[in-house]
């Protein structure tokens, strides 16, 4: 069950192209798990920006000096952004958490491969550690536009039994896509579970390099959202449900976590003819 | 202590403030975060016939003080929303105000047939007003005709006991030439007001923003088109009950509304940002209103309306240490005690 809390910031620290920030927000660290989203408000009680920032929860500690503290990661994209980036120590922050659905961890000690692409990484640090402590061997696969876009670098080398690294420019790392080494990847670790999190275009990728080997693949999306608790509707997708219908379901309560073969990835941002409650007349919805 | 309670159509509700349609989903996910019996009401979002997977995305773009939003009515039909969503307010013990939607008169008649003596529903709120249809034609709240068969429709097919509300739309050009209409085709109220139309381009793809191209703005970037139409309607039909909405982000606002005619108010697109909203805006208003000395919400309803008191040279010198004002003193009453 989500919290709304009056936080307080802790911390704001520049991290490559990125920003973390840390937030003291009691209650909510003691029910975050790995793929749990916070909404954020920005601009402050008078802000003419009145919906919220969503962010996948990065790090969380139950207890500190300050009590609870949530942090997460951004890039400054806009107005919202921008205005998040200004805010100092001791600042207040209204956040909104845990939200949506975490990712599902496998029972038994498995083969784990994590795919994270620019700061889609930062939910999949405390994933490999979760990961880890139920003995999973986890490899760690990680992306970006340039290398000051690469997200935990230091922090997956330290903890996977893998790591490999790609850059669009070649900054640091291959010089390429993650999907140019994954295939690699999973044939080596004999990977039996990949989760991934980052841009649309790289997490169909993935999905379809793990459904070619039979893996089960766990994708966190990134839609974007008007208020991340489930009413507004506006951050849905095409996603495939248990009974084989396509439904528009928000990424925000029933995701942001999915089953990567779920989702209808050619199809997103349309709604699909055999979507339930489609409307075919001509005409009618694109 | 003040007293809070309204009166919709013959329905007492215990304080005057609602969700709005389509922002708050049926009551579910709002009460995680405060408990939804404490609100006068849920207006649950407009629901049809049969499901309906809405418009594709991008559905939603922020603009100054608002939003627009081209969902385009998803949802899961009525048979769903009985069983499922209905249920749980029924069990939870909350006022259920249902909207209706449709493409057809016939449409809205099954519709409210289906929720006939349904115990959860208190009132049925008739959304004619939707923008956010494959044709603007459609749109039954710019045509007092069209409205008119609709309400109809629906107050033939409704008990007796609830309320029928029409939802209108501010883009006309008399508002109140469809509230009529809504009236006379038996609405016992009025729910004031659904989104303005509105556009937004992209200026780096250079595309329109939303898939739907155009969509409904909500939010305080509204709330002074709101305030007018309630104004205009309690001025033409002072008589008729109005849940007014549009942009209500505080207990000021709601009491603007109040003040210019609405009976009760819907907090819409701000719970996007703060889903708390509802329960801050009833404590800020009851707040608001014990501060000015009311004791009885029913006596801001119209308030507004009241002819101006001419300015005085000298406040009278009241008993005790606190002004007293009496809203409701006449013209002749100031100027005695001040002469």
């Amino acid at each position: 069950m989500p919290l709304q809390v009056q936080g307080e910031i802790l911390s704001v620290k520049r991290v490559g192209a990125y920003q973390a920030m840390t937030v003291v927000a009691p209650g909510i660290p003691e029910l975050t798990r790995p793929g749990h989203f916070l909404a954020v408000q920005v601009g402050g009680p008078e802000s003419s920006m009145l919906l919220r920032r969503a962010f996948a929860i990065y790090d969380v500690k139950d207890r500190g000096v300050y009590g609870g503290t949530v942090e997460f990661v951004f890039a400054v994209h806009g107005k919202g952004t921008a205005w998040l980036s200004q805010r100092r120590p001791q600042d207040k922050l209204d956040v909104v958490g845990p939200l949506g659905k975490p990712f599902r961890l496998p029972k038994n000690p498995v083969n784990v491969t994590l795919v994270g692409g620019g700061y889609g990484s930062a939910p999949l640090l405390p994933l490999a550690t979760a990961l880890r402590e139920r003995g999973c061997r986890v490899d760690i696969v990680l992306g970006a536009g340039t290398a000051d876009r690469l997200f935990g670098f230091m922090e997956a080398k330290r903890m996977a039994d893998s790591l490999a690294v790609t850059t669009d420019d070649g900054s640091i790392g291959l010089h390429g896509r993650v999907s140019d080494v994954l295939p690699a990847v999973l044939d080596k670790s004999r990977a039996d579970v990949v989760y991934a999190c980052g841009p649309m275009a790289m997490l169909r990728a993935v999905t379809d390099q793990a459904a070619e080997r039979g893996i089960p693949c766990q994708v966190a999306v990134e839609e974007s959202m008007a208020c991340g608790i489930g009413v507004c509707m506006t951050c849905v997708l095409p996603v495939v449900g248990d009974d084989g219908l396509t439904r528009m379901v928000r990424s925000c309560v029933e995701g942001p976590v999915f089953l990567g073969d779920r989702v209808r990835w050619d199809d997103v941002g349309t709604v699909p003819l055999d979507t339930v409650g489609a409307i075919t007349a001509p005409g009618a919805h694109r | 202590m003040t007293d809070l309670t309204t009166k919709l159509a013959g329905v007492t509700f215990p304080n005057p403030v609602f969700t709005a349609s389509g922002c708050a989903a049926a009551g579910r996910e709002l009460d995680q975060f405060f408990d939804v019996t404490r609100i006068g009401g849920v207006v649950t979002k407009s629901i049809m016939l049969d499901a309906r997977s809405g418009r594709a995305t991008p559905r939603m773009a922020e603009t100054p003080s608002g939003m627009l939003n081209s969902i385009g009515l998803q949802g899961p039909g009525i048979d769903q929303f009985l069983e499922k969503d209905l249920a749980w307010l029924a069990d939870r013990g909350a006022r259920a105000v249902v909207s209706i939607a449709g493409g057809s008169v016939d449409d809205y008649a099954k519709l409210a047939q289906r929720l006939r003596g349904h115990p959860a529903v208190s009132m049925v709120e008739v959304n004619i007003s939707c923008p956010n249809v494959e044709d603007r034609g459609q749109v039954f709240a710019c045509d007092p005709r069209a409205s008119s068969g609709v309400v109809q429709a629906v107050r033939q097919n409704t008990a007796a006991g609830t309320p029928v509300f029409a939802k209108l739309s501010p883009d006309v050009t008399d508002i109140t030439t469809i509230a009529k209409a809504c009236v006379d085709a038996g609405a016992d109220g009025l729910s004031v007001i659904n989104t303005l139309l509105g556009m937004v381009i992209d200026t780096t793809t250079m595309r329109p923003a939303l898939a739907g191209i155009t969509g409904g703005l909500s939010g305080p970037a509204i709330r002074p088109v709101a305030v007018r139409c309630v104004w205009q309607v309690h001025a033409a039909l002072p008589d008729v009950p109005i849940l007014g909405m549009g942009g209500i982000r505080t207990g000021l606002d709601a009491l603007e509304f109040l003040l210019a005619g609405a009976s009760a108010v819907s907090v819409g697109t701000t719970v996007f940002g703060d889903p708390t909203a509802p329960v801050r805006v009833l404590a800020e208003l009851e707040h608001a209103l014990a501060e000015r000395g009311i004791a009885r919400l029913a006596d801001v309803i119209g308030l507004a309306h009241r002819p101006p008191v001419p300015s005085v040279p000298e406040s009278p010198d009241p008993v005790g240490d606190e002004p007293v004002v009496d809203l409701r003193r006449s013209f002749d009453d100031t100027f005695e005690e001040t002469s």
